[in-house]
């Protein structure tokens, strides 16, 4: 018999944060790349 | 196979799931210390004779940011040892435990890995090297090398804080220039002063940790001298700016007001017997650097 210890709901409440922060570093960093590419290309000649 | 169903009586994760907040993730990056450097590097390209981008100046300054916050990351990882010794940073995530040195290690690798790519593929590769130059400086020469070994880590490590300024210049003009020069001297010759000052009332923490500051080495007296010939040699260094033509009239008075001020509390803290002084000097510091910058951004003579 193995006893299995649930996280609790602080450890769920900060993996939730951590997720939604992560989301939107990612979203934050697509937007990033898309400026930067939309600005290097208008500079080229 | 039972689930008990409990919760866990402390922050340690059970079945790998990380106990870490996203406000650990932000104080692994030493924001204080990043915020400082954001302001003298984006003082470094606002000084820079030519036209970057705005977009890839933010970038710029956003990669000087995350590179700077990479560094303290790997310095966290690898002082976890004396941190957790150490009064001041006692309650940082990793000795606190409420982070695995690993995520630590591997957040702060990441960041850097990604701020010189980033820095490289948008912005221009002399400002993505010198980026890389400072970080691993930070980490392999000052962390790893020189801080447990030599009284001298801040004088010499101080090269890494002094480099955002160059970075951001560089990012503008592609290669670095003589003024640049100048800015990094003047982080260069404050950091002793700064450090010092703090350690002279924390040298029971850094002597318990082991970490040879001069205050534990050479005593007292010896880094209230240091700190005061630091100080006056950075009157010559302050004043620079002006005579390289890259700052006016109110930057040179601004300068030399905030030297007289800064040798008036080093020349205190020669003279005093407790910690006051000390402190002031400590606080006046940050004031010293911030209001030179300042100055440095409002009287910019353009090239």
């Amino acid at each position: 018999m193995t006893t299995v210890k649930l996280p609790s709901d602080e450890l769920l409440r900060r993996r939730r944060a951590r997720n939604w922060a992560l989301g939107g570093v990612l979203l934050a960093f697509v937007l990033l790349f898309y400026l930067v590419t939309i600005v290097r290309i208008g500079l080229s000649p | 196979m039972s689930v008990t169903d409990t919760t866990t009586p402390d922050l340690l994760a059970p079945g790998g799931l990380s106990a870490a907040s996203v406000g650990d993730y932000w104080a692994l990056l030493k924001p204080r210390v990043m915020s400082l450097v954001v302001f003298t590097g984006f003082v470094g390209y606002w000084m820079a004779p030519g036209h970057l981008h705005p977009v890839l100046a933010s970038v710029a300054i956003l990669c000087i940011a995350l590179g700077a916050g990479a560094s303290g990351a790997i310095n966290m990882w690898y002082d976890r040892d004396i941190d957790a010794i150490m009064h001041r940073t006692r309650l940082r995530p990793i000795p606190a435990g409420r982070m695995t040195p690993e995520e630590a290690l591997a957040f702060g690798v990441i960041l850097a890995v990604g701020s010189v790519i980033l820095m490289g593929l948008a912005v221009n590769p002399a400002a993505a090297g010198l980026l890389a130059l400072t970080i691993l400086f930070y980490v392999f020469v000052y962390t790893v090398w020189l801080k447990r070994s030599t009284p001298q880590n801040i004088v010499i490590g101080g090269a890494a804080g002094a480099f955002p300024p160059m970075i951001g210049w560089t990012a503008v003009t592609g290669d670095i220039g003589l003024p640049s020069l100048a800015l990094f001297a003047l982080i260069f010759f404050w950091t002793p002063p700064h450090f010092w000052a703090l350690s002279l009332y924390r040298s029971g923490d850094y002597e318990r940790a082991g970490v040879p500051m001069l205050p534990v080495v050479a005593g007292l007296r010896e880094t209230k001298r240091q700190i005061l010939v630091y100080t006056l040699v950075l009157w010559p260094v302050s004043i620079a700016p002006y005579f390289l033509h890259i700052a006016g009239p109110a930057y040179l008075a601004t300068a030399i007001a905030m030297s007289l001020g800064f040798t008036w509390l080093a020349i205190r803290v020669c003279r005093a017997q407790g910690d006051g002084a000390a402190r002031r000097m400590f606080r006046f510091s940050l004031l010293y650097l911030f209001v030179l910058f300042a100055a440095l951004l409002v009287d910019r003579v353009p090239a």
